[in-house]
């Protein structure tokens, strides 16, 4: 199977047609604006309607105020219950949509394979069901408040807006595992900050029990993105030619601001011929890749 | 209250003016506004889209008539542009469909109850069964490719369940052509409901076409491709009730007096405080050119548009759900299969059928219909809930085929 990163076609690039790029590089003298005024005035009426605008949802109000009463969260009153409800609806649906992302990875892996160091089937069913159990909690956590779990709310939908691109991405048949990760480890980071934030809020509000719960999920999450870093450290180091260690080693340093850290790029190899190769992507077995040149 | 059709003159053409930012308005709320308004939205530019092709078609064949033509479009044009621009950004395609099938539903069911005649009426229920069937597929679409559930848009109005099974609604084109009304006998209203869900069918097809190919998943693309055929045939099979024997300009009025009749019935059944003046100010132009045209009618074919036009508009249509009606006619009338015009039980299509060979052909390499919703069945926030609850490991597609 050919791979993306096998040099092909691509057209986008002006280097592509000189010539005409040439002719092109004309129009920057040639051109002469209509009216002007700089890309600032382009966002006037951005501006000009949000002043107008009312937000573009409202938080639903909670199905049962008995029901509330009854709960361990009966010291939510008014605003903070709607914040807490709006946040959760949030979690809930882009734990149910992770759900079918995972499902799509899943898909990925039966048709590409994995690599070394990449992800196995058992880790993305765990995730998978993790995501589901997650889902499952909050479904509940909305109940138990009252409010109604089949509520899209104003985060919950501009959450949704907000990741289409990675369901593209991952719905897409020509997009491989490592691509599909690589759109995973979005909704990864902002899994692991969401929650995060959402069991400070618990805690800040004084709900113990229920900040225990997100931080159980949290552990989860978190063990959702280191697999996800790694797996795609995995892959790029595979398909660089170094190890997967030394990438990761290479990263820590960049993150903790170390001097070690090789200017141009963090995957390069490292120095010495010592380097255990680790095995290439499965789908990417047919790229031929050169030497890199022995340092002096 | 009915509105007088023929004294009401409505907004002069010379004074139906906009600017551009009349025509980007601020777009309604995709989770507050009421189901009805969505679909209220959608079905309205859809009568314009169809008010902007009937009118290039019209000015392909009759030279007299381009100037005239050309004038009243450009507000049609603008009018279809407000209207489709309060759909939205946040509001995806596969939601926006989920709404043009919920049309589909509930206006259809309403000019099938309100129709006078008992054939047209049949034909309506008939093409209903077949977008109901519609909505459970893209449900089942939405909650397996996104993990959402369709009724957040629905709002409980309407049911998500299979109807005839799109599979089946595959049809040579000599089976989806239908009996016309008679242009000299037929009551004004089947006239307009023929005009009003042909133009809803047509916009439906248009916007499966393009939106179709914004899918990443081949199965969403494949059903896009499935189901916007099928609305191409039904908009032969709507199409083909007006009577081809009406001329032009009869036409054109009768166009013109659904628009107004469509605008009528949202202003009355609108709750939105900013689109109910829209459905009312464009009530007074389609009344404008209403006018126009039937001066026009009068001046060219010598003809009382008085013969064909109702002083009085019918009764709205009804925007509400219409769920009673649509679960009789599931129970009674969903194993209806045409045989050239006519609908019969499917025990009774001959063997020979060119649809038999039609369909066999289309679905030989599979039906994205039936995959997309296998063992699918709706669940208040998706069939995630159950597989939640009651936890299973997501196995690959073989073993799915095998269990």
């Amino acid at each position: 199977m050919k791979e993306s990163t096998t040099p092909g076609a691509n057209r986008s690039g002006m280097a592509v047609s000189p010539l005409m790029a040439r002719e092109m590089l004309e129009v920057t003298n040639l051109t002469t604006p209509s009216a002007r005024g700089t890309a600032a005035d382009a966002l006037a009426p951005r501006i000009e309607y949000a002043r107008r605008a009312g937000p573009a949802a409202t938080v639903p109000p909670p199905a049962s105020l008995k029901e509330l009463a009854k709960t361990a969260l009966k010291a939510l009153r008014g605003h903070k219950a709607t914040v807490l409800a709006d946040k959760l609806g949030e979690r809930l649906a882009f734990e149910r949509s992770g759900a079918r992302l995972y499902e799509g990875i899943l898909a990925k892996l039966d048709v590409h394979g994995t690599w070394r160091g990449g992800p196995s089937r058992a880790q993305l069913e765990r995730i998978h069901a993790d995501e589901l159990k997650h889902f499952l909690m909050l479904h509940q956590t909305i109940q138990e408040m009252g409010s109604d779990p089949t509520a899209v709310t104003p985060s919950a939908n501009v959450a949704a807006t907000a990741s289409a691109g990675l369901l593209t991405v991952i719905s897409d048949p020509r997009t491989n595992l490592r691509e599909s990760l690589e759109a995973i480890a979005i909704a990864e980071l902002v899994d692991n900050d969401c929650w995060e934030r959402l069991a400070a809020l618990a805690r800040a509000s004084g709900m113990k029990e229920l900040a225990a719960r997100f931080d159980g999920a949290l552990q989860d999450e978190q063990q959702h993105l280191t697999w996800v870093r790694r797996w795609l450290a995995a892959a790029l180091a595979s398909a660089v030619g170094v190890t997967a260690s030394a990438e990761e080693k290479v990263r820590t340093q960049l993150a903790s601001g170390s001097r070690a850290a090789p200017r141009r790029s963090p995957i390069a190899r490292p120095r010495g011929g010592g380097v255990k190769r680790v095995a290439r992507p499965v789908a990417s077995a047919k790229v031929r890749r050169k030497k890199p040149a022995r340092r002096r | 209250m009915s509105l007088e059709l023929l004294k009401e003159k409505g907004t002069p053409l010379d004074q139906q003016r906009f600017t551009w930012q009349e025509l980007a308005p601020e777009p309604y709320s995709k989770l507050n506004v009421d189901a009805f308004t969505r679909v209220r939205v959608i079905l309205m530019n859809g009568v314009e889209s169809d008010a902007v092709r009937f009118s290039h078609a019209a000015a392909r064949v009759n030279r007299g008539l381009v100037p005239v033509l050309a004038n009243l479009r450009r507000v049609e044009q603008h009018q279809q542009t407000l209207i489709n621009w309060l759909h939205p950004a946040d509001q995806t395609p596969l939601e926006t469909a989920l709404g043009f099938e919920q049309v589909a539903i509930e206006v259809t069911a309403s000019v099938a109850q309100h129709e006078p005649d008992a054939y047209l009426a049949q034909v309506y229920r008939f093409g209903m069964l077949e977008d109901f069937d519609h909505l459970y597929r893209f449900s089942a679409l939405y909650d397996r490719l996104e993990g959402k559930d369709a009724n957040a848009l629905l709002q409980s109005y309407t049911d998500i369940l299979p109807g005839r099974p799109t599979s089946a609604e595959h049809r040579a084109p000599v089976d989806d052509v239908r009996q016309s009304y008679d242009r000299k006998l037929a009551h004004p209203l089947s006239k307009l409901n023929a005009l009003l869900i042909t133009a809803a069918e047509h916009q439906t097809r248009d916007y499966y076409m393009t939106i179709g190919p914004m899918f990443a998943d081949p199965l969403a693309r494949q059903l896009y491709a499935e189901i916007a055929s099928i609305e191409e045939q039904h908009v032969t099979q709507y199409g083909s009730l007006s009577d081809p024997d009406e001329r032009w300009l009869e036409k054109w009025l009768l166009h013109e007096a659904m628009e107004v009749y469509a605008y009528h019935s949202c202003a009355e059944a609108e709750t939105h405080p900013r689109l109910k003046p829209i459905w009312e100010r464009f009530l007074d132009y389609e009344l404008g050119h209403l006018h126009l045209v039937r001066r026009l009618f009068e001046d060219i074919e010598r003809r009382d548009a008085a013969e064909f036009l109702p002083d009085r508009l019918p009764a709205p249509l009804d925007f509400k759900s219409h769920r009673d009606f649509v679960r009789r006619v599931l129970t009674r009338e969903l194993d209806l299969r045409a045989v050239g015009t006519e609908l019969v039980d499917k025990a009774e299509v001959p063997r020979a059928s060119p649809s038999n060979a039609y369909r066999e052909q289309m679905n030989s390499a599979g039906s994205p219909s039936e995959t997309v919703a296998a063992g699918w069945r709706w669940m208040p926030g998706t069939e995630l809930t159950l597989d939640a609850v009651t936890p299973k490991r997501f196995g690959t597609v073989k073993e799915g085929l095998r269990s």
